[in-house]
């Protein structure tokens, strides 16, 4: 099914602004909560665990939505090395947004904890108790927080590039509204 | 600089465009290394506390960055159901039986400490619970804690740090530090009196921190615990031997399991849940909640609580943190310590060797 409209489906776009506003406060939480020693690193652990995996869940769903409604096709007159980065940061993103959470949670099955969801809701261990493991997957965690970040920077960045300085729809496309400025 | 590729924009418009374009990334990051600290390096972060705790013993990789000097144990907690009206933890259901993998320790950061170095001795625990909750507690044989915030800590923990001339602290600054703390006087009247025991086996170990109960009614309790031993036979330690109580655990436990009573006191409204400090007043009621018994030992390098970070906040349905402020930093600093050796357990590149060395020798 290609898409004629020149927008992202409406599906893909409530989910777009809706993950982009959870994943950027998540990468917030976490690096808050593990800076912090007060009642904050409690509540931000708290809200982490929960957010991670609604995270997890939101993006098996945009993948389908992604499958079931192609994305507008970039504008013809985009340079080959920016239609690449476009694709490459995009896959990357949805790589990012999946493998994030799932590393947390073998992170926390690897060390032996409970992964509690709330008072009482939790999930079963992904990976079996291990040191090693453990010590992987949590450097592994902040080293794909830092990759999710930069890309998201750099996606922000050509988002207003299209916006301001090309001028091209891309930006609408997300953003909904008239196509051209 | 304007785009190389023809737009239909005027040039004169694109400077500011692209001031956003860089202005709105660079913000971001900028909120990103606010809020993790790296823009105020005078903020207490967990691994501020457990760097001090390096400065002040050394890197003993693969060890607990405190307590670093214990032996693992494993056992069960019988519960008698007396604590299960107050919290609807699976833990406290009468007649329930948890297995336990616990720890004794001794404080400080040197794994080879002697054992008579400080009167103070530390009982963790892992309750597993059958549900697949945990209930992890560390507890000290102490009733109250020297300070109640984690700033105090800290400040105490700098004090201590040795001299490098003299390789003690410097007794100017631990004086200084008591007389900016006044709330450090409860403990040092026990410090005063309380001597280096014998054995493992013959301590109490206190909370210190606050904890809420949460019953079936929703209603909630303020609580500290503390495990009352079994046996009593308390007896000086003996001197010129640097390592005894791992030795009389382990002959205490060839002749049987050891028991203490996990005695939960309630608190009445007004008693400090934010502050281990202070003692509760002795007359508030105490819940009886069951036994824990230890049926045996293993050391500390292979046995079952080597990979256990005993974090107070991994909590079951039914207990919950109180609002004391020791417990967040606890977590943090203990996850922070944690990372580091189990790093160093898996050899990651830029870590410490495990040091096994001198622990190999010390075994019989």
């Amino acid at each position: 099914m290609k898409n004629t409209t020149g927008m992202f489906a409406l599906p893909a776009r409530i989910l777009h602004w809706l993950m982009a506003a959870m994943i950027l406060a998540m990468l917030f939480i976490g690096v808050g909560m593990v800076a912090s020693v007060s009642e904050r690193h409690e509540w931000l652990l708290r809200i982490h665990k929960p957010l991670g995996i609604a995270i997890l869940l939101l993006a098996v769903v945009r993948l389908a939505v992604r499958l079931r409604h192609p994305p507008p096709p970039l504008p013809a007159d985009l340079p080959m090395l920016q239609k690449l980065a476009a694709h490459a940061s995009h896959w990357l993103l949805y790589a990012l947004m999946i493998a994030m959470p799932l590393v947390g949670w073998a992170m926390l099955s690897a060390g032996g904890y409970p992964v509690m969801l709330g008072a009482s809701l939790r999930l079963p261990a992904i990976l079996p108790a291990s040191a090693t493991a453990f010590a992987i997957m949590r450097h592994l965690h902040s080293w794909l927080a830092l990759l999710l970040f930069l890309t998201f920077l750099a996606h922000l960045a050509a988002a207003l590039y299209h916006g301001l300085i090309r001028r091209d729809g891309v930006l609408a496309s997300m953003v909904g509204g008239s196509r051209k400025s | 600089m304007p785009d190389p590729h023809a737009s239909p924009t005027p040039p004169a418009r694109h400077p500011g465009a692209w001031a956003l374009i860089l202005a709105v990334p660079t913000a971001c990051a900028l909120a990103l290394a606010y809020v993790g600290g790296w823009l105020s390096p005078q903020r207490l972060t967990p691994g501020r506390i457990v760097d001090q705790f390096q400065q002040n013993a050394g890197v003993h990789p693969g060890y607990r960055r405190n307590h670093a000097k214990g032996v693992c144990v494993a056992g069960y907690f019988q519960s008698s159901g007396e604590a299960a009206p107050y919290s609807v933890a699976q833990v406290f259901a009468p007649g329930q039986r948890t297995p336990v993998v616990g720890r004794f320790a001794i404080p400080g950061s040197n794994p080879y400490a002697p054992d008579g170095s400080v009167p103070i001795r530390s009982m963790a625990l892992r309750f597993a619970l059958a549900n697949g909750q945990q209930w992890r507690t560390g507890m000290n044989s102490m009733p109250v804690f020297p300070v109640a915030t984690p700033q105090a800590f800290f400040a105490q923990l700098q004090a201590g740090q040795p001299d490098p001339a003299t390789g003690k602290p410097d007794p100017a600054k631990l004086a200084a530090f008591f007389a900016a703390h006044p709330e450090t006087a409860a403990f040092r009247a026990w410090a005063k009196t309380a001597k280096p025991s014998a054995s493992f086996a013959t301590d109490s170990y206190w909370s210190l921190d606050a904890f809420v109960f949460t019953a079936a009614d929703g209603a909630q309790h303020a609580v500290r615990w503390r495990m009352a031993p079994e046996s009593v036979d308390g007896a000086a330690a003996p001197a010129n031997d640097p390592d005894y109580l791992a030795a009389d655990l382990r002959q205490r436990l060839a002749h049987g399991p050891l028991h203490w009573k996990l005695l939960v006191t309630l608190a009445r409204p007004g008693d400090p849940t934010n502050d281990a400090t202070k003692a509760w007043p002795a007359d508030r009621t105490t819940v009886d909640a069951g036994m824990l018994v230890v049926e045996s030992e293993q050391p500390q390098d292979s046995g079952p609580c080597r990979d256990i970070n005993y974090d107070p906040t991994v909590l079951p349905n039914g207990i919950e943190v109180s609002d004391d402020p020791l417990l967040p930093a606890r977590s943090a600093a203990y996850a922070d310590s944690y990372l580091r050796r189990t790093s160093e357990e898996a050899h990651l590149p830029g870590t410490a060797r495990v040091d096994t060395k001198p622990q190999a020798e010390a075994r019989p």
